[in-house]
């Protein structure tokens, strides 16, 4: 937690000699504590102090980052809720495979390149969670001739990890589990190797006992199992951890959190809720789009900065090569309409002009409702992107859950012709197949 | 290392609200239902002990829809075209409540015939839901109100546009209400202290903060539902009402639930694909503090179910 100025204060040497460029050292110290100055400033802070203020200044749930190809970061967090400021290392989701599986570079294969596209955004799994039932050595080799995602290795066995982390180099793989009873070679490991190193325990007590001793070997990169018997159980601890670590500033705790939903009675239910709870890696069973997709979309939904919405940028998008006598769609800048709009309409092969009109980032109905979706921005948007020019027919197609608007805009837009489309987008291309001739 | 676990103890808590009522409470229900009575963010029993779990309501509709999903279809087959057959099955299907939605095509006669039926046809508590348009929900609600008084039903939706004749008819007929806003903390007070000036007690309402499917404006629902239960545990009175959220109609009217063909190989098998849709939906809002979700397909009623078991199991 960041200290006060005053408590800055009480740790500089308190001689105001002015050498900083401040008058006194706790003017100083409130530069620092607005982070508007570095320490290095003052060039007679003790060591202890130096210690003590880095301390203070390190984010309560520590980054850690797996890398390989691509990475994967998980911790940083500082809110309770999301509407707080914001949610930021999106939960990283892993398939588990096992080691012995003779499908195993196929189905890495698939999974590796599944690609699906949210409003936009392309999303896919982050990596790999290998089950050392058979030769895990092996196993690394496959799948890292088929896929460069991190991987989580799954075995306590400290020679197999040794010779599968060395396979590994310039990569942060993450290590499953350790737990009071070999947590001293494989911290010895994790730390050769650069690797991120999951803890394990029974209760928070023993967990928070268990990575002080692995600090004090030198390990910061932690990962907690919070193990848990149901949904309830996990909730709960998983909570108290980042409350613990947010608030009461507790780092043998600040650290992101892994969850197994692939062990539970419904693997999707609890996927959903660590997702939702804190979870800063998730750990699937197979690889199943079905479920995937909907847990991408819950992830980048609770991940959104609630303070912005997705947008596009307002103007006038050509799909399928629209001609001068294409139609012209009309929608909001709301990522997710445009996307809903633009996908059906591309679907269909149809041309189209849609011009997207700046409703401040906001849905069909809820920027009508906040009045940033009226007759009079549309008839702007229709001079401004100078639409005019394009067709040769002036006819314009209107949401169908704006209807409402079609009197006031053919008064704005005397020379157009206004028609009201259906209200869902997926009705769109059957609609400009038999109205619009 | 001891830890010592931080815990709120919070000034506020929501109130109970009871619905449905038996014999001996002047109705005809087997059992009524009450939800509410928690003092802490949802299931963390070590802060404050948990009354009452979240349950699970399954619509239905006055008249076979044709807009629903084929896979919905499936589900319930023949008796969505009666709505007593289709209450008794939801009923085995575990709801806890049934919803009753009327449609624009019913009649005052048609309402009040098609409420009795379910009714009878099943002993669980009732919401019955007007068409959504301001002179219908009245011209149906009312008499519907009259035909059931003292049944403890939930009339609905009430909202900035229409609650007066609703809250009135419900306030007379021993009924309570279903208050909904757009997703917005401060609105959502207004409602409910517009209600609650008319009379209406407020341990006879419950508040419908408006979702959004997954994918579908679903962030903007869960954290006005957080900002609700926060400022409620803080102490605000028109806050402290329990929550009731329609994830099954959301993320029924979604492209992902509603259509098998022509969409993205991404998404998957169709049938499990709406079935996480609507479940996850819920799983979510259910984490964020609804106390009653309504739900559409037996398969996720099971898997919501199944989950608020856990969550309360300490
Ligand atoms: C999420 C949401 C919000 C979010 C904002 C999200 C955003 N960035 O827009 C928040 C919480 C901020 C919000 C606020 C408000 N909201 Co709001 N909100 C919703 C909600 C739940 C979902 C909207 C959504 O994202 N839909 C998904 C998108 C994709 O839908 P869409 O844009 O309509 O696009 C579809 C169609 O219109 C069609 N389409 C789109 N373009 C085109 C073009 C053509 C040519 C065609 C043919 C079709 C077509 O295709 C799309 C897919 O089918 C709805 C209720 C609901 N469940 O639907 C209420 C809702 C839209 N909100 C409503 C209201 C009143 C408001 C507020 C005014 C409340 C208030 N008084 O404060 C505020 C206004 C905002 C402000 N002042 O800043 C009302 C509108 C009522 C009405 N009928 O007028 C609704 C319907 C809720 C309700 N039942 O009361 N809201
Ligand atoms: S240089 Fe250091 S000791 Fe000197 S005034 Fe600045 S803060 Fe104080």
């Amino acid at each position: 937690m960041a200290l006060a100025g005053i408590q800055i204060y009480k740790l500089l040497p308190q001689t105001n000699c002015k050498e900083c460029g401040f008058p006194t050292c706790l003017a100083f110290a409130m530069k620092l504590a607005a982070k508007q100055v570095e320490l290095s400033a003052c060039p007679y802070v003790s060591d202890a102090s130096k210690k003590q203020l880095a301390e203070s200044a390190a984010p309560p749930i520590r980054l850690i980052t797996l890398k390989a190809g691509s990475d994967v970061k998980a911790g940083n967090e500082v809110v309770m809720f999301r509407h707080e400021k914001s949610f930021y290392n999106k939960t990283g989701l892993f398939i588990r495979v096992k080691a012995s599986d003779p499908e195993l570079a196929k189905k890495v294969t698939a999974a590796d390149a599944y690609k699906v596209n949210y409003v936009g955004m392309d999303f896919s799994i982050d990596g790999f969670a290998i089950e050392a039932d058979g030769d895990l050595t092996a196993a690394v080799k496959t799948i890292r001739t088929v896929s460069k995602r991190p991987l989580i290795l799954m075995t306590k066995d400290a020679a197999l990890l040794d010779s599968s982390l060395s396979l590994l180099a310039g990569e942060s793989a993450l290590i499953y589990t350790a737990d009071a009873s070999n947590y001293e070679p494989l911290a010895d490991l994790a730390k050769k190797y650069k690797a991120a190193l999951v803890v394990k325990a029974d209760s928070l007590d023993a967990l928070a006992d268990l990575t002080k001793n692995i600090q004090a070997k030198g390990l910061e990169d932690m990962v907690l199992d919070l193990g848990g018997r149901n949904m309830g159980e996990w909730l709960a601890r998983s909570t108290q951890v980042r409350k613990l670590a947010i608030k009461s500033n507790l780092r043998a705790l600040g650290y992101p959190v892994i969850a197994f939903p692939c062990d539970a009675k419904d693997e999707g239910v609890a996927a959903a809720q660590a997702i939702a709870k804190y979870a800063g890696f998730v750990v699937l069973s197979e690889f199943k789009p079905e479920l995937l997709y909907p847990l991408l979309v819950l992830r980048e939904n609770i991940y959104t900065d609630p303070q912005k919405p997705i947008q596009v940028q307002p103007g006038i998008y050509e799909i399928n090569s629209p001609k001068p006598e294409s139609p012209v769609l009309v929608t909001t800048n709301f990522s997710i309409t445009y996307f809903s709009v633009a996908n059906e309409v591309e679907g269909s092969g149809l041309p189209a002009w849609l011009v997207v009109t700046d409703a401040e980032g906001m849905s069909v109905l809820t920027a009508w409702a906040a009045g940033k979706f009226d007759a009079e921005r549309i008839a702007k948007a229709i001079q401004t992107f100078d639409v005019a020019s394009k067709v040769s027919k002036k006819r314009i197609v209107l949401p169908g859950h704006v209807a409402v608007l079609s009197g006031e805009l053919e008064e704005e837009l005397p020379d157009w012709e206004i028609r009201v489309g259906p209200r869902e987008a997926v009705d769109l291309p059957a609609f400009m197949k038999q109205a619009l001739n | 290392m001891p830890i010592e676990i931080p815990k709120d103890k919070w000034p506020g808590s929501i109130k109970t609200v009871t619905i449905g009522a038996t014999s001996t409470e002047g109705g005809t229900r087997a059992k009524s239902i009450s939800v509410g009575g928690q003092a802490s963010m949802p299931y963390l029993h070590y802060e404050a002990p948990m009354p009452n779990k979240p349950v699970i309501a399954i619509e239905i509709k006055s008249r076979k829809p044709d807009d629903w999903s084929p896979l919905l279809v499936e589900a319930w087959g023949e008796a969505m075209a009666e709505p007593a057959q289709w209450a008794k099955k939801a009923e085995e299907a575990g709801a806890d409540i049934i919803v009753v939605a009327l449609t624009l095509a019913d009649s005052p006669e048609d309402a009040v015939r098609v409420v009795k039926s379910v009714l009878s046809a099943t002993g669980l508590p009732l919401i019955v839901w007007g068409p959504g348009q301001v002179e219908k929900d009245n011209e149906l609600l009312v008499p519907v109100s009259e035909a059931t008084n003292g049944e403890k039903i939930v009339l609905g939706i009430c909202e900035d546009k229409n609650y007066r004749t609703i809250v009135a008819t419900a306030m007379a007929n021993g009924h309570l209400v279903q208050a909904r806003t757009p997703m917005d903390v401060n609105l959502s007070k207004q409602l409910n202290i517009l209600i609650s000036d008319m009379g209406m007690p407020k341990d006879r309402i419950l508040m419908d903060p408006t979702t959004g499917a997954l994918g579908y404006g679903i962030e903007y629902g869960y954290s006005v539902m957080e900002r609700l239960r926060l400022a409620a545990l803080q102490g605000d009175a028109m806050t402290q009402l329990p929550m009731i959220v329609t994830p099954g109609y959301e993320a029924w009217k979604t492209k992902e639930s509603k259509i098998g063909e022509g969409v993205p190989e991404g998404w998957g098998d169709w049938k499990a694909r709406a079935i996480n849709w609507e479940t996850l939906t819920a799983i979510a809002l259910v984490e964020s503090g609804a106390d009653i979700v309504v739900l559409r397909h037996p398969e996720s009623v099971k898997r919501v179910k199944a989950a608020i078991e856990e969550l309360v199991t300490i």
